[in-house]
C-alpha cells in the first residue's frame, strides 16, 4: 500500500492579522489559528489517492502543542495518523532548520509506518510566504520535487509513475516522474472535503503522536531551532498605504450624482485605457 | 451513519445545551454536544449580564475561573426624555461579596462553559448543523441527522437546545413560528473604549461594573435599551418588539443609532470604536408561550422553549437551570432504562416546580401589556412626561410648588390618556403585569 506523508503548518488566520505599527511585526495574539490552506489542498489530494488506490496517510507538523488541533482536523478529514513534532529546542527555526526537522520526521515516519511514496506540502505558508520548506525537504530526502502542482493527472502505483501539471509563470508544464516524489500544492489542485460525521467523532477523540528531539536518534542539534537558522531579518517595514485622492460627490439626486460620476470618469484617461475611444479627443 | 450510539445527544452548545451536557457527562453518560457555530458562542448574543446563583448549582465557584468582565456593583434605570433623563439606581458594596452578577461576553463565556462539559467527558461536535430529528414512527425521537456526510447519529435521548428559532422544535410540533408580538429583535454594539475612560465615566474601580437599563426614546415602540460596562468595551443595545418594528417601519439599527445620538449616551460612548455589531431574536412570550417540554426520547430547553424573563434579563439563567434539570431527568431515565414520556415528563414537573416557572408565571401578563398597550404612550409619552414633570418640579421660576405639583400630575395624566382613570388603569395594568 502507498504511504503518503502530508506536511502541514498551523498559521494565524491571515484574514484577521494586523501589524503592530511600533515593532512592525505580526500581532499573533488573539488571532485564530487555522491550517495553512495550501496544505489542506495537499491533504485532499493525498486523501483522493487513498480513496482511489488505497494508501496510508500520515500528517506531520512542527509547532507548539496547540497545533494538535490542526492534526485532529486532518484526521477528521481522513488521515490515518497525525504527528506533532514539538520541542522548545525547535523554536525560532527558519526555513533551513525547519526543512531539516521535517525531513527527519518523514524519515522517522518511514521507519514507523513503512517506505514513503509521496510527500505533499503546500506551495507556501500564509505567514512566511517563502515557499522554501517543500523544496528543502525534497533536497534533504534526495527525492524528485514537483512544485506548484495544479493537477495530478495520473498515478499508477504499479509502474510507480505520476503525471502532474505544474503551473508556471509562462505556462503549464506536464511532467512525468517516478515515485517517490515531493509535491507542493496550489489551491487549484482540488477542493478540500468537509469531514464526515464519523470523521469528526474520530478526529475529536484522536490523540496525535508527539515526537520531541529525544525521539530523533541522530539529530544534529546545531541544525535545529534558532542555532540552526542562519537567516537574519535585518529590517521589516510596512509599506505606506498608497495615497489615493478621494473626492466625495454631493449632488441633489442619485441621478445627478451618477451623471456627475460619469463625467468625472470620462474626463480621466480611463476610457482610452479601456479601449472605449480609439484616440484621445483633442480639444480646439 | 456513525456506528456508535450515545446515551444522549444535545443539540446546541449555548448555556442550556452545555448545562445539560455537563450534568449528564459528569454522571458518566456518553454524551455528544453538537453545535452549528465554529465554536460555542460564535452564533450567540445576549445583553451581557451573568448571575452567580444558578450556575453555582452546577459548578461551585464557577466565577473564579470563568472569563468575566466586571462585577456589577451598580444598576441604574434611566427614563429618557428627548434631551433629558430621570435616573433611578442602586449601588451597594455588598454586591461585591458575594458577587451577585457580572457583565460578560458570550464569545468568551460560552467556549469556557463548553470546555467544562468537554472536560467532564462530553464529545464536542462543532461546525455541524442538525437538520432534523430521526423519528421512529411519528412519536419517538431516536437521534439526529446532520449536514455532514454519513451524518446520522443515534441516542436514547435527544435534548433540543437550538435557540430561539428552534428548527427542531418546529419539527416536533411544539414550536410554531413566533408571532411578531411574541419576539423582540435585539441589536447590540460592542464599543471599544479604554479601561480608564470607562472607569472615569461610570465612576468605577478596576473590576467594578455598572448596568443601565433604558426606557424611552425607542421611536415610540415597545422596547428597552441597555448600556453595560465590560473591561475595555461597552455593550450598548436595544430590543424592540417585532410587531412594533413592523408597524412603524423602523429598522432596529435606526433605533440604536438614535440612542447613540442621545446627549446622555453620546457623552458616555464618545471616542469609542465599534468593535462588533450583532442582532438576535429574543423570545418575549414568556409563560404564555412555553411549549410542551418533553416527549418520547426528547426534551427541550432554554430559548428554544421560550424561557426568557423579559423583565429581569435572565435568559441565560433560565437556560442554565432548564438545561441542568433536563440533564438530571436524563440521568434518572438512563438509570431506569426508560426513555419514554412516562419518565421524561418528570422534566415538565421539575420546570413547573422551579423558579423559572414561578418567575415566568408572575410576569405572564407583561407580554400582553407590551404587545397590546399603546406603546407610543408607554415608551415615549410617559417617559417624556416624567422628565417634563421632574424638570418643572426642580426648576425655580417663581411659581409656587403646589401649582407645580398640580401641573406635573396633569402632564402625567395627559400622557396616559387624559383622564384620572386612565392613569390609574395604566398603573393597575402595569402592576398586574408585574405581580399578577
Amino acid at each position: 500500500m502507498l504511504h503518503i506523508v502530508v506536511c502541514i503548518k498551523q498559521v494565524p488566520d491571515s484574514r484577521e492579522i494586523r501589524i503592530d505599527p511600533k515593532t512592525n511585526t505580526l500581532i499573533r495574539q488573539g488571532v485564530p489559528a487555522i491550517v495553512n490552506y495550501f496544505d489542506l489542498h495537499g491533504l485532499e489530494e493525498a486523501l483522493r489517492i487513498k480513496d482511489e488506490h488505497g494508501a496510508r496517510v500520515t500528517v506531520v507538523t512542527m509547532g507548539p502543542p496547540s497545533a494538535e488541533k490542526a492534526l485532529k482536523l486532518c484526521v477528521s478529514m481522513g488521515a490515518d495518523e497525525g504527528v506533532l513534532v514539538s520541542d522548545r529546542a525547535f523554536a525560532g527555526a527558519d526555513t533551513l532548520a525547519t526543512s531539516y526537522v521535517v525531513a527527519l520526521t518523514v524519515q522517522k515516519a518511514e521507519q514507523e509506518w513503512g517506505p514513503v511514496d509521496l510527500v505533499f506540502c503546500g506551495k507556501q505558508t500564509l505567514d512566511g510566504d517563502t515557499g522554501q520548506v517543500g523544496p528543502g525537504v525534497a533536497c534533504r530526502l534526495d527525492i524528485e520535487q514537483l512544485t506548484y502542482v495544479e493537477k495530478v493527472e495520473h498515478l499508477d502505483p504499479k509502474t510507480r509513475e505520476i503525471i502532474v501539471h505544474r503551473h508556471l509563470e509562462d505556462g503549464v508544464e506536464r511532467v512525468k516522474a517516478k515515485l517517490p516524489v515531493l509535491i507542493t500544492a496550489l489551491t487549484e489542485l482540488n477542493e478540500p472535503r468537509r469531514a464526515s460525521l464519523p470523521g469528526v467523532i474520530r478526529g475529536t477523540r484522536y490523540q496525535p503522536v508527539v515526537w520531541t528531539t529525544n525521539d530523533f536518534e541522530d539529530i544534529d542539534r546545531s541544525k535545529i531551532g534558532l542555532r540552526g537558522s542562519p537567516t537574519i531579518v535585518s529590517k521589516t517595514w510596512v509599506p505606506d498605504p498608497r495615497a489615493v485622492n478621494t473626492k466625495v460627490l454631493e449632488d441633489e439626486s442619485t441621478d445627478a450624482a451618477a451623471n456627475h460620476l460619469l463625467d468625472e470618469l470620462l474626463a480621466t484617461d480611463l476610457p482610452q485605457k479601456l479601449g472605449w475611444v480609439k484616440e484621445a479627443v483633442s480639444v480646439g | 451513519m456513525a456506528d456508535e450510539r450515545f446515551d444522549a445527544i444535545v443539540v446546541g452548545a449555548g448555556p442550556a445545551g452545555t448545562a445539560a451536557a455537563y450534568t449528564m457527562a459528569k454522571a458518566g453518560l456518553k454524551v455528544a454536544l453538537v453545535e452549528r457555530g465554529e465554536f460555542p458562542g460564535a452564533k450567540n448574543l445576549f445583553g451581557g449580564v451573568l448571575y452567580r446563583q444558578q450556575l453555582e448549582e452546577l459548578i461551585p465557584e464557577w466565577w473564579k475561573e470563568a472569563p468575566l468582565e466586571r462585577t456589577i456593583v451598580e444598576q441604574r434605570l434611566w427614563m429618557l426624555g428627548e434631551d433629558s433623563v430621570v435616573t433611578l439606581g442602586h449601588r451597594n458594596e455588598k454586591y461585591k461579596s458575594p458577587p451577585n452578577c457580572w457583565t460578560g461576553l458570550r464569545v468568551k463565556f460560552d467556549p469556557w462553559f463548553a470546555s467544562k462539559a468537554e472536560q467532564a467527558g462530553a464529545l464536542p461536535i462543532y461546525e455541524t448543523v442538525v437538520t432534523e430529528l430521526l423519528m421512529q414512527g411519528d412519536q419517538v425521537v431516536k437521534g439526529i441527522r446532520t449536514d455532514r456526510d454519513d451524518g446520522e447519529l443515534e441516542a436514547n435521548i435527544t435534548i433540543v437546545a437550538d435557540g430561539v428559532n428552534s428548527l427542531l422544535g418546529k419539527q416536533l410540533g411544539v414550536h410554531r413560528e413566533w408571532r411578531p408580538h411574541e419576539v423582540s429583535l435585539a441589536v447590540k454594539e460592542v464599543i471599544g473604549l479604554s479601561k480608564q475612560a470607562i472607569q472615569d465615566r461610570f465612576n468605577l474601580d478596576a473590576n467594578e461594573g455598572c448596568t443601565i437599563e433604558i426606557v424611552g426614546q425607542t421611536c415610540g415602540m415597545a422596547g428597552l435599551g441597555f448600556l453595560y460596562t465590560n473591561q475595555d468595551t461597552l455593550s450598548l443595545g436595544v430590543g424592540v418588539m417585532v410587531n412594533d418594528l413592523k408597524k412603524h417601519r423602523v429598522k432596529p439599527y435606526e433605533v440604536l443609532d438614535g440612542l447613540k445620538q442621545h446627549p446622555m449616551i453620546k457623552k458616555l460612548i464618545e471616542g469609542g470604536e465599534v468593535r462588533e455589531y450583532s442582532g438576535h431574536l429574543i423570545p418575549e412570550g414568556g409563560f404564555n408561550s412555553i411549549p410542551p417540554l418533553a416527549g418520547n426520547g426528547w426534551m427541550i430547553c432554554g430559548d428554544a422553549a421560550q424561557m426568557v424573563n423579559a423583565v429581569h434579563r435572565e435568559g441565560t439563567n433560565l437556560a442554565v437551570t432548564s438545561g441542568r434539570l433536563a440533564g438530571e431527568v436524563a440521568i434518572a431515565a438512563h438509570k431506569a432504562g426508560d426513555f419514554s414520556l412516562r419518565t421524561l415528563s418528570a422534566y415538565n414537573d421539575a420546570i413547573r416546580a422551579s423558579i423559572i416557572h414561578k418567575d415566568l408565571k408572575k410576569y405572564r401578563g407583561l407580554h400582553g401589556l407590551l404587545a397590546y398597550e399603546n406603546s407610543e404612550k408607554l415608551f415615549n409619552q410617559l417617559p417624556q412626561a416624567v422628565n417634563d414633570a421632574v424638570y418643572e418640579m426642580l426648576l425655580v421660576d417663581g411659581k409656587p410648588k403646589k401649582t407645580k405639583q398640580k401641573q406635573a400630575f396633569r402632564q402625567l395624566k395627559d400622557a396616559s390618556g387624559g383622564h384620572n382613570m386612565d392613569l390609574l388603569r395604566l398603573g393597575i395594568k402595569g402592576w398586574r403585569a408585574m405581580n399578577g
